[in-house]
């Protein structure tokens, strides 16, 4: 992450406008954001902000109405929908708020869900997912089903299944927000954990100002605008913050 | 995993999740198919029997009936306008015949012992059994000596012979009356069955021809037939033997040009052959009822499926958010509604067979199982599944992933 080195992700004066009806809705008006590779982010800011839909944009979920999107070396503005499920499938995970597990498959399906999609080879797939699952300390677990499971387990199988095609970018949209202190806490230090062992770049997007301790560069969205964009010490007493 | 049979154990996940609401949704298809294979199935079965009574009147057979004679403008049924002399005219006259054979008929009483029955004696000469292609089961036919000296002998029908005598009793040799005249019986002849309309044809007493117009029949104009049967060489020469026969006996009745015939000539496979289209016209009627059974059935499908969509939003958004293409979701939900239809469909296989063999046993109709519509009545099954499951599936391909993870 040397100095000069081209951002991870580049967002150009970027705009999301929605048609409600008759309602124009600017959920994004001119966002410019670069996030180097191996960045800790945290995005907060009231619900309606945008914060959301940026990160729909950078997960490649959607395409920006306006201006240009740089995800590594391609134009994101520019690719067709299975261009970007491509995307997703190889160089992007997701952690979401609700955890969104498959309620009828175990927690190895689970984890190996992105991988069907991949064609990695079926023995692969287990292998795999048994290691992630290790990884985020779930060993033992893997045929349970996501309702035998309490929510910090249930958002760790998540987590894994986020990794489970080694992505360069993990997205997490108010990961704690369905968890106790606690659990939360167990998964930001996961977090910062496997940024480390796995040099990912995180993204989390929040509204409890303690897990933004956790970021070391804090962006603030207010009414579609990046309206502060602050990098804070990396804070090795983020746990007793969020403690206190 | 890989993605088919992941896909596959979605698919069926997802219907053993709602049990019900999955047999209730096949019950269209399950319908449906049973009943397309029981209507096939029992009009093969049908056919089937009409070819034999086909095969029962013997093959390529026309058969000519003494018919109305019109003089003077006087129409008038006739009994007498048909002869041997004619009969042995067309053997010797029409090219296109292979044998000829006729026949006296009246209704007489059998007597045997302490039993007797009503039936018809038939005079005939002893072609007739190569003619109408009919086996001995027993005993002999008479040649031409019986014939040509007027023997009383008899060959019965099966139905006069379970009438008469008594089981396991050899009929072959006893002495029977017919109109009082004692007969031996020389020979037993082989079941035949129904004709196509209905009529025992084992119900019958043969005797020489000559026996029957000296000794039985009484003081009829002598040398009359009340029916001449003729084979043709093939059966695709049945239309020239008509036309023959027509013209022949046209000339020696010396019917003038423009006056009706007075006689009928009638091809016994056309009888047939349109009692098998009655038949045919009804299996496709009743088909096409069963086939809109499966269109409801589809459509029960689709409308499941779309309920199917609705509910999984979010796991469509979870799996097109790790990566899933449209067509990744297409297909789920195709395979899905596939299954749907094929499960049904081979319920519907089980539950046809079964139908069928109830009513071959509780109505004793003729049924045929076919192979062929078992598999048909299966496969369009499955494209039924595919037709109505498309609708549904590129809905769920074309869902937006940010609505669909949104979706509560």
């Amino acid at each position: 992450m040397a100095a000069g080195m081209r951002p991870l992700i580049r967002l150009r004066d970027v705009w999301k406008v929605y048609h409600l009806g008759d309602v124009e809705v600017r959920a994004l008006r001119g966002v410019s954001l670069d996030i180097r590779a191996g960045e800790l982010l945290g995005i907060i800011g009231a619900s309606g902000s945008g914060k959301s839909t940026c990160m729909n944009l950078i997960g490649c979920l959607d395409q920006p109405t306006r201006g240009t999107y740089r995800l590594g070396d391609v134009d994101v503005s520019t690719l067709s929908v299975n261009e970007r499920a491509a995307i997703r499938s190889r160089r992007i995970g997701f952690v979401f708020q609700n955890f969104n597990l498959l309620g009828r498959s175990t927690a190895l399906e689970n984890v190996a869900l992105p991988m069907i999609y991949a064609n990695v080879p079926f023995a692969e797939q287990r292998r795999r997912a048994r290691e992630l699952l290790a990884a985020v300390g779930l060993h033992g677990r893997e045929e349970h089903m996501p309702s035998q499971l309490s929510g910090g387990q249930q958002q760790r199988v998540a987590i894994a299944r986020a990794l489970a095609n080694g992505p360069s970018l993990l997205l997490a949209d108010e990961p704690t927000g369905n968890l106790d202190t606690q659990s939360s806490t167990e998964i930001m230090d996961l977090f910062l954990r496997l940024r480390r062992e796995r040099r990912l770049t995180i993204i989390v997007v929040t509204h409890e100002p303690h897990i933004a301790y956790y970021a070391e560069r804090v962006v603030t969205f207010r009414d579609g605008r990046i309206v502060s964009d602050v990098p804070q010490a990396p804070s090795s007493h983020a746990t007793e913050a969020v403690r206190a | 995993m890989s993605l088919f049979w992941m896909t596959v154990v979605t698919a069926l996940r997802a219907l053993r999740r709602n049990v019900l609401r999955s047999v209730l949704t096949m019950l269209g298809v399950i319908i449906g198919v049973a009943a397309v294979l029981t209507m096939v199935s029992i009009g093969r079965g049908a056919n089937a029997a009409v070819q034999q009574q086909i095969q029962s009147l013997g093959n390529n057979l026309v058969m000519i009936i003494p018919g109305a004679t019109t003089a003077n403008g006087v129409r008038a049924g006739s009994a007498s306008s048909l002869t041997v002399a004619d009969a042995t005219a067309i053997t010797r006259e029409c090219s296109a015949v292979a044998d000829v054979a006729w026949a006296k008929r009246q209704a007489v009483q059998v007597v045997y012992g302490h039993q007797n029955w009503a039936t018809a004696a038939h005079g005939v000469p002893p072609s007739y059994l190569s003619v109408r292609e009919w086996p001995l089961s027993a005993g002999r036919f008479f040649e031409q000596r019986d014939e040509a000296s007027a023997n009383p002998v008899a060959v019965l029908g099966q139905t006069v012979v379970d009438q008469l005598f008594a089981a396991g009793e050899d009929p072959i040799g006893a002495i029977i009356r017919v109109k009082n005249v004692p007969f031996e019986v020389i020979g037993v002849l082989a079941r035949k069955g129904q004709t196509a309309w209905g009529q025992d044809q084992d119900d019958v007493v043969l005797i020489p021809f000559l026996t029957a117009e000296r000794r039985v029949l009484g003081t009829q104009i002598l040398g009359t037939v009340d029916m001449v049967v003729v084979s043709a060489v093939t059966a695709d020469a049945l239309p020239k033997v008509e036309r023959q026969i027509r013209r022949l006996l046209r000339e020696r009745h010396r019917i003038p040009p423009g006056q009706d015939d007075d006689f009928t000539v009638r091809d016994l496979n056309e009888i047939a052959e349109a009692s098998k289209n009655a038949s045919v016209v009804m299996m496709n009627l009743l088909l096409s009822v069963a086939s809109v059974s499966l269109l409801v059935g589809g459509i029960g499908i689709m409308n499941i499926m779309l309920v199917s969509v609705t509910e999984r939003t979010r796991e469509i958004g979870v799996r097109l958010a790790v990566g899933a293409r449209t067509e990744h979701i297409l297909l789920q939900f195709l395979v899905e509604a596939t299954t749907l239809s094929l499960v049904g469909g081979a319920a519907g296989l089980v539950v046809g067979v079964a139908a069928t063999r109830l009513i071959a046993y509780l109505a004793a109709w003729p049924t045929l199982l076919s192979a062929q519509a078992a598999t048909g009545a299966f496969l369009v099954a499955g494209a039924v599944g595919i037709f109505f499951g498309f609708y549904p599936a590129r809905r769920a391909a074309r869902l937006d992933p940010i609505a669909a993870l949104r979706y509560e």
